[in-house]
């Protein structure tokens, strides 16, 4: 229960801390968010190695496996796009 | 390697996150933004992939690899003009993620130590849903804004179907969380998920995109803080709210732009009054239409140009020829303006993305709110491609399905040139009174096809 009531604290908080440091958006960085945060949702690939390469369950290896590859996609691709768009508004000053 | 060393990584990784979100928000701040959140997510692989849990290697290479190369190329290939779509794939892509973390961790109760098993079970079930349902619904997503699907159901067999699979998964989520041995379940709750995530979005319209998209985001992010607890890994947590709340945070801004309610936008109801008059009725003898040569002289007198574009101006990819023009008009001492109504496109903030690539400096851009003074000073508006966001019924008709819906006040100006290809309604299906105004000429044609005329023509005078 212990570890429940600490996982739900920094949940709680993180959501907070969200709020608070989104607050004002430009909206020419509306989409360079969107897409950035999403590449940064793709942490899941922490989990997804994990199961991967654990030693565990034969089908659990596979759906980790998928997760990996999805996760990955994810997170380069999303990267890359943000770094993409931003290099493009900042070209011209 | 020590379990606190990696635990302090990822600390580490999520401070990284914050910052980098924080970054994101600026404009000079941004590309560091960007910057640091991959840092973040470079050292949390890191730090995982040297944990001793892992014991074999060759799975996670294979599946690094192919998802690099796919995402790699994806985007530096993809054209901006795609990028909606480009968008909502990868927010498939991170909840579908999630969910499968979430179906391995379920595949071995018992194996996941430090956690309480309740919170595996429980919170499996819930990264299982919004996972799969984002997945599902992201995919509906990119094949709409594809164009390879155009189907739009509404009404009461939607209401049943979506309303049936969302409590099944619930119900399936439960037995599952009481009765973690039966994995057929499990699967079962993927299946009801994945059902509800395509019937949510198959029933939103073009024009409610922006927000159907930011709230995919959010439930990317908040898939993976699921993933988190199941896990007890707190930087998954983190991480993932912070996006469940800038997700959120756009949700809002878009639902807000267009007055409608999340509710509303998910029912994909917008109100029976629509197609009420005949629109011939409306329009006939009432609209003046012009053309390249006329509409160029109008230019040619202009002190200030406010351009204002539309899901039009994406669909012709008249982008480049929009800078033409407003270059061609600087050239001649005219001050051009950019007026961008929020959700203007099919995700938030398309149009600046599309303008960005064509090289339109980013302090010509004007949100609503700064805009919609400006009108009153400007020559001649040119709407490319927007409809419904430059409806006067918004203001002025208490009657209008879409009044009190904030528009761009472009009917203020001198003039205005609507380039339009026929006088069809935008996505809410009404009659737009702005073409039949005094001060209004309608320029029948794709929005590039007209620009690139007008342009010749400016230059001929």
């Amino acid at each position: 229960m212990e570890a429940f009531l600490i996982s739900v604290t920094v949940f709680v908080l993180a959501v907070f801390v969200g709020f608070e440091i989104i607050t004002k958006i430009p909206s020419t960085l509306h989409t360079p968010l969107m897409s950035g945060s999403n590449a940064i949702s793709g942490i899941a690939i922490v989990g997804a190695l994990v199961a991967a390469g654990g030693a565990g369950h034969e089908v659990a290896k596979y759906l980790g496996f998928g997760a990996v590859v999805l996760a990955t996609v994810n997170v380069v691709g999303g990267f890359l796009i943000t770094n993409r768009m931003l290099a493009m508004f900042r070209r011209k000053k | 390697m020590n379990a606190n060393l990696i635990n302090s990584a990822y600390l580490l990784a999520a401070v990284l996150f914050i910052l980098g979100l924080k970054g994101l928000t600026s404009p000079r701040t941004a590309v560091r933004g960007n910057f640091l959140g991959a840092l973040g997510m470079l050292l949390a692989v890191v730090a995982t992939l040297v944990d001793r849990q892992i014991v074999s290697y060759e799975l996670i290479v294979l599946g690094v690899a192919i998802g690099t190369v796919i995402g790699a190329i994806w985007a530096i290939k993809v054209q901006m003009t795609a990028m909606p779509q480009l968008v909502a794939a990868f927010n498939g892509f991170g909840g579908g993620a999630s969910a499968l973390v979430a179906g391995a961790a379920a595949m071995m109760p018992g194996a996941i130590t430090g956690v309480p098993e309740i919170q595996v079970y429980v919170s499996s079930a819930l990264s299982a849903l919004i996972g799969s349902a984002t997945l599902s619904g992201s995919l509906v997503a990119w094949a709409k804004l594809q164009g390879v699907l155009h189907w739009q159901p509404r009404g009461a067999l939607l209401r049943f179907v979506s309303g049936g699979s969302v409590s099944a998964a619930i119900v399936f989520g439960t037995y599952y969380a009481i009765e973690p041995e039966a994995v057929w379940v499990f699967g079962a709750l993927c299946a009801a998920a994945l059902v509800y995530g395509l019937f949510l979005t198959v029933a939103v319209g073009g024009a409610d995109m922006p927000v159907i998209i930011a709230l995919l985001n959010s439930c990317s992010g908040l898939a993976a803080a699921a993933t988190g607890f199941v896990l007890g890994n707190s930087v998954l947590i983190i991480s993932g709210s912070l996006v469940g709340a800038s997700g959120f945070i756009l949700t809002q801004i878009m639902c807000k732009a267009m007055n409608r309610s999340l509710w509303d936008v998910l029912r994909g109801d917008l109100g029976e009054a629509a197609a009420s008059a005949s629109k011939e009725d409306l329009y006939t003898g009432r609209v003046k239409s012009t053309s390249p040569e006329e509409a160029a002289l109008l230019f040619e007198t202009a002190r200030i140009v406010t351009i204002v574009p539309g899901y039009g101006m994406a669909v012709a990819q008249a982008q480049h020829a929009v800078r033409d023009l407003a270059n061609l008009l600087e050239s001649r001492g005219t001050e051009v303006r950019y007026a961008i109504h929020p959700v203007a496109g099919r995700m938030p903030g398309h149009m600046n993305v599309l303008l960005a690539e064509a090289d339109v400096p980013y302090d010509r851009l004007y949100d609503m709110d700064t805009a919609n003074p400006t009108f009153a000073e400007t020559d001649v508006a040119i709407i490319l491609g927007a409809n419904d966001v430059v409806n006067p019924a918004a203001r002025d008709e208490p009657g209008s399905p879409i009044f009190g819906m904030p528009i761009l006040d472009v009917d203020k100006s001198q003039v205005v040139v609507v380039v339009k290809r026929s006088l069809s309604p935008g996505f809410a299906g009404i009659p737009n009174m702005l073409f039949t105004r005094d001060n209004t000429l309608m320029l029948f044609a794709d929005a590039k096809k007209a620009l690139q005329d007008l342009n010749r023509e400016i230059r001929d005078i």
